[in-house]
């Protein structure tokens, strides 16, 4: 095994990649666990806006209706990485001067937390727009016929709405779950230490650069993959109890 | 689309006069005395957003159809390569294929004695052959995926008829094959297109000076943190606008089924 490895010019690329100090693997699992961390959290944190923002659209008066529009645009005409330099200038602005204003000094926000309140509100306009397509595919008696049984509003989401979107939404939001964990990417510009940035650094010091880009493409690959697999068992899970789409789509 | 009295409607008169005001004061309260300084270089950084844009977008389309093709028809050898690259490139940040291709072809060619006499080698010291090469492989592999489902959707009816006729295969593809596919795929293309505009101030990273890089300048030379910004919002969101005008015109031109 070593032999063939040797042969292959390999053996420098994985002393490279081990996971103790001489090599950068380490510092790469930790970019990983922090860009998963970012993506969990903004897809969430999305998922709730898209909830809310959803039923706005949706069941909203003619004001909120008109800024929900709004919103869904500009979020997804806008390139994201100068919405994250905006809403994260933005984001630490307003805590700073509420912290003063309590009399606190300085706040340091963790890059963790600013991912996610950038990134979920970015994830929210997409959200948005996927969970109200999804709501509106819901067959409208079923939602009628809990009403007339005098469900309230929020039974109602939590019993029936939500249930029976969810086969619809979930193609939609395992595409945004992919957009969220590719996005956690663009966080390296503003300097958070998630993978692309440790990537880079791991790059920079040891001029490795293909060794290290592969290694975290890989990495990134997997997740896509695993994320899809485990996006395919809920959307069976969702989707049980309706009839088969494959004899219908083709 | 909006026709004048959907938007006289009193709560939208009222948002637009908001909307107004708030213009007004950003116009009035915030600085902007950097824009004369700067609006030659903003306007070669717009020049060249819209010409990477346009430049990607064309390339990546025309890598899109074999891509497609081989995925929809081809016999495995070429197939699975396909399938293998649309998945990578659709798997993976684009950010960190710009930085492979610019960090890591960049480091490698310099190595190599025959590049670094070739005519070529001029270009490949600069980022942009790199930048273009990065977003036109995106756009090919997103729209790779699109075009083999466009391919495969073409009704099998239409190409027998025209095998019937005794049309030769390139002639049918060039007539009827790929006429309909790309029709099918118009409203995505539109789009799949704005993502690529929102993809192009990543090259801004690897020192290729498009509006994004300007504003940071900007940023950078003047500690002025949200106009610039702002204004590089209002003129994305311009282009995107274009862009989704262009296309429905396009769409219009095409006859519906």
């Amino acid at each position: 095994m070593e032999a063939l490895l040797e042969s292959l010019g390999l053996a420098q690329s994985l002393e490279l990649l081990s996971l103790t100090p001489p090599g950068w693997g380490g510092n790469l699992l930790r970019g990983l666990v922090h860009s998963l961390q970012i993506a969990l959290g903004a897809f969430g944190f999305g998922l709730i806006i898209g909830l809310f923002g959803a039923y706005g659209k949706l069941y909203g008066g003619p004001v909120t209706r008109d800024l929900l529009a709004i919103y869904t645009t500009v979020m997804r005409a806008v390139p994201e990485l100068v919405l994250i330099l905006i809403l994260y200038y933005v984001g630490t602005d307003l805590i700073n001067q509420a912290a003063q204003a309590m009399g606190y000094g300085r706040v340091e926000i963790s890059g963790v937390v600013a991912g996610i309140w950038v990134l979920g509100i970015v994830q929210g306009a997409y959200a948005t727009e996927v969970l109200r397509g999804a709501i509106q595919a819901v067959p409208s008696g079923q939602i009628e016929a809990a009403r007339s049984f005098g469900m309230p509003p929020f039974k109602l989401m939590r019993r029936v709405t939500i249930p029976a979107m969810m086969s619809f939404a979930t193609p939609g939001l395992a595409n945004l779950w992919l957009i969220a964990t590719k996005d956690t990417a663009l966080l390296a510009i503003v300097g958070f230490s998630e993978l692309t940035l440790e990537t880079r650094q791991a790059a920079a010091s040891t001029r490795a650069y293909f060794t290290f880009f592969l290694a975290a493409g890989a990495l990134y690959l997997i997740v896509t993959l695993c994320s899809g697999v485990v996006f395919g068992r809920i959307e069976k899970w969702a989707r049980r109890g309706q009839p088969s789409l494959k004899g219908a789509s083709r | 689309m909006m026709n004048w009295r959907a938007l006289m409607q009193p709560h939208r008169i009222v948002l637009m006069a908001l909307f107004a005001a708030f213009v007004i004061w950003c116009a009035l309260s915030l600085r902007w005395d950097w824009i004369p300084t700067y609006a030659p270089l903003a306007l070669e950084g717009l020049w060249r957003t819209i010409w990477l844009l346009v430049v990607t977008t064309v390339l990546g389309f025309l890598l899109a159809i074999p891509l497609g093709l081989a995925q929809a028809i081809g016999p495995w050898y070429l197939s699975v390569p396909a399938r293998v690259f649309c998945t990578i490139i659709r798997g993976t940040p684009i950010l960190l294929q710009i930085w492979l291709l610019y960090y890591g072809l960049g480091s490698l060619f310099p190595q190599v004695p025959w590049i670094r006499g070739s005519e070529l080698w001029p270009y490949l010291r600069q980022a942009w052959p790199y930048a273009v090469l990065a977003l036109t492989l995106s756009y090919a592999g997103y729209e790779g995926e699109i075009m083999r489902g466009a391919f495969a959707s073409v009704k099998k009816g239409q190409l027998e008829a025209a095998q019937s006729f005794g049309m030769p295969r390139f002639t049918m593809f060039r007539r009827i094959w790929l006429p309909q596919a790309i029709r099918s795929v118009l409203p995505t293309l539109g789009g799949e297109t704005i993502l690529q505009l929102k993809a192009t101030p990543l090259v801004a990273t690897i020192t290729v000076v498009e509006i994004y890089a300007v504003s940071s300048r900007v940023r950078a030379d003047t500690f002025v943190v949200y106009e610039p910004l702002l204004l590089l919002a209002l003129i994305y969101l311009i282009i995107a606008g274009l862009i989704s005008l262009l296309f429905r015109h396009i769409e219009l031109q095409v006859p519906a089924r």
